[in-house]
């Protein structure tokens, strides 16, 4: 891809955002990307994301857990070395499945949750030591920021922005990576 | 307003008569003669073949070394006679038990809805609840259950001892306690004359709250403050405080001493979980049942959605609980405490395991995902599961002590659950007809209109 033209629109108040994107929606643009210094509740719905699936792995993730604990047990408590400790039942997994219980519970939460929140890291690209995609360090702060592509539309999208209440609107030459 | 429709009024009158004519039978079926026991017990032991006879014979040596065990010079023939005479007694007992503890079962099952919801409703008025003033009738309504279903509940645990022949609570039998050093022992509690005052009480305690918080809250629709509103908050909080410890001890008193022999910490809040989950339940049913009258146009998916997930949360704590009771006693495997779960093992192991099913399974993988929330026949099939489970928990609780392995889901049962769900449906939905649907002034009351999730 060459080298192209954003649009910064730059806001000060989450509602005057949340209208604005509204507002950009209708006018039928592609809002690139939005920066907010904090979750704006609703903002997903109004720029037409598309709900997580992150619940359904974490589910998947947990049902692994799961088979991981009830396997590793049998093996070891059932099969391997059946041995009579205190008295349990060891001659099938049924038998002596509530002492086992604590942990399928344990390791199942403990998939969900780990696998999970990697999941949600890759997804999102965040490591240790990656650079910071941020386009201005105010929006970190107290401001939020819209950026929409150029396609040879400057001026109405100027003045489009300009009537939905942006404070400060800027033309950026945007590194190809 | 809601008015009572006569077709739901008749049906629930159906429901009584149907109901009063399937306890009657019950009751009327279950006095055996000795000779009819007697001729039972063998055609059974014949018709089973090697498995039942060996079981009793193992029964009766059992029951002989027990009665007999420092009498050596009697003879084998009279151990056996002695014996057989015992046996045959225990299961006349059983059988003419089992009408007095279905009606039990079934009146308890329905006033635990009752009570569920009361504590629901207080701490929805003590936590200022945003979402759930819109329910605060339905509440109410649904609460209109607890003074006429507590009371049906203690007349019926009473009357078992003094008009009954100690058909649920063996302790209340003189008899049985003069040759019982245990119960002797708690005999400073388990007592029929104290039993029914803590009874009346805790069934005092909680009417008198629902009659004033029923009260303020209808105030507060007419009125020019918020003093009204203040005062159910007030004593909504002295309300729980005061359930928390009546719920314990009515647990105690009205479900663990059917088993005189047996204790568990944590009973008191295990039963507060199953009554919990039933009473939100059954708060969704009407709810929907009324939405889809199109009387309640304020409440929107998003109180649904928040209903089944009290739901599906407490189900959880519900099995987290029941877990924690089991699994502590099936670990430890102390003879004095075990054997309160071998008997429901070896006895009731379709009821027992299955209400796990319908209890924490069902609801885990059907109320799991956000959406079925806000799908109504999704959660009217998991609430209809979930209070058959909790039913069959109230039923695993009393009838493994007084009918033993003499139990059946069949007339007496099916006609009690039959009586009361009439007699629910008839206070309940009366208490809803009486005060508009939507609680005026409330201060929370537009949020709760406009909430959303």
């Amino acid at each position: 891809m060459e080298a192209s033209k954003v649009i910064h629109a730059i806001y000060t108040d989450d509602d005057v955002l949340m209208s604005a994107v509204k507002k950009v929606k209708a006018e039928k643009h592609h809002i690139e990307e939005v920066y907010t210094p904090f979750p704006v509740h609703g903002l997903d719905k109004a720029m037409g994301l598309e709900p997580t699936r992150i619940a359904i792995a974490s589910f998947l993730y947990g049902c692994l857990g799961l088979a991981v604990a009830i396997t590793m047990m049998n093996f070891i408590m059932i099969e391997d070395w059946p041995q009579n400790i205190g008295g349990k039942p060891s001659f099938s997994y049924i038998e002596n499945m509530p002492a086992f219980v604590p942990i399928m519970f344990e390791l199942t939460v403990f998939f969900a949750a780990h696998l999970m929140v990697i999941t949600f890291y890759l997804r999102s690209r965040m490591w240790p030591f990656k650079n910071a995609e941020n386009p201005d360090p105010r929006t970190t702060d107290d401001h939020f920021l819209m950026e929409i592509p150029v396609h040879g539309n400057e001026q109405e999208l100027e003045t489009l922005l300009q009537e939905t209440g942006a404070v400060e609107i800027n033309i950026v030459d945007k590194d190809t990576h | 307003m809601y008015t009572f429709s006569n077709k739901l009024k008749t049906f629930s009158i159906a429901l009584v008569i149907i109901g009063l004519l399937g306890v009657g039978y019950g009751f009327m079926t279950s006095h055996k003669s000795f000779e009819e026991v007697e001729t039972m017990l063998a055609e059974e032991a014949s018709h089973h073949g090697g498995g039942h006879a060996e079981e009793t014979a193992h029964a009766t040596t059992e029951m002989a070394h027990d009665s007999h065990g420092e009498e050596a010079s009697s003879t084998d023939e009279a151990h056996h006679a002695d014996a057989h005479k015992e046996h045959v007694e225990h299961v006349q007992h059983q059988i003419s038990n089992r009408p007095w503890s279905a009606l039990y079962v079934g009146a308890f099952f329905f006033f635990m809805i009752a009570l569920g919801v009361l504590a629901f409703y207080a701490i929805q008025r003590a936590s200022q609840a945003g979402w759930s003033p819109v329910l605060f009738r339905v509440m109410e309504g649904i609460t209109a259950y607890v003074l006429p279903g507590g009371l049906i509940v203690l007349a019926i645990a009473i009357a078992s001892g003094t008009i009954g022949h100690y058909n649920i609570f063996i302790w209340m039998d003189p008899d049985v306690v003069a040759h019982d050093k245990l119960i002797q022992g708690k005999a400073g509690w388990l007592n029929l004359p104290m039993f029914a005052v803590r009874g009346f009480i805790f069934i005092a305690g909680w009417s008198l709250y629902r009659h004033f918080a029923r009260k303020f809250s209808l105030a507060q629709d007419n009125a020019e403050d918020d003093k009204n509103f203040k005062k159910s908050f007030r004593i909504a909080a002295a309300f729980l405080v005061f359930y928390i410890y009546s719920e314990s001890i009515m647990s105690w008193d009205w479900i663990m001493s059917v088993d005189p022999h047996w204790f568990s910490t944590l009973f008191g809040w295990y039963v507060f979980a199953s009554m919990f989950v039933s009473g939100i339940t059954v708060i969704a049913l009407i709810t929907m049942y009324l939405k889809s009258k199109g009387l309640l146009e304020f409440v929107n998916d998003s109180h649904l959605h928040d209903l089944a997930k009290f739901m599906f949360a407490i189900s959880i704590f519900w099995t987290y609980l029941w877990f924690s009771q089991f699994m502590l006693i099936w670990y430890s495997n102390i003879p004095e405490e075990v054997t309160y779960f071998i008997t429901r093992i070896n006895d009731y192991k379709l009821p027992f395991f299955g209400m796990l099913a319908m209890n924490f399974i069902f609801p885990l993988l059907v109320l799991m995902n956000s959406d079925y929330k806000r799908i109504p026949w999704f959660i009217v099939m998991a609430g209809i599961v979930i209070l058959f489970g909790h039913y069959l928990d109230v039923f695993n609780m009393i009838m493994p002590a007084t009918v033993g392995d003499r139990w059946f889901i069949g007339v007496p049962e099916i006609g009690a659950i039959c009586l009361f769900a009439g007699l629910f449906m008839l206070v309940v939905f009366t208490a809803i007809s009486k005060a508009p649907l939507l609680a005026k002034r409330n201060p929370f009351i537009k949020e709760s209109e406009n909430f959303h999730y």
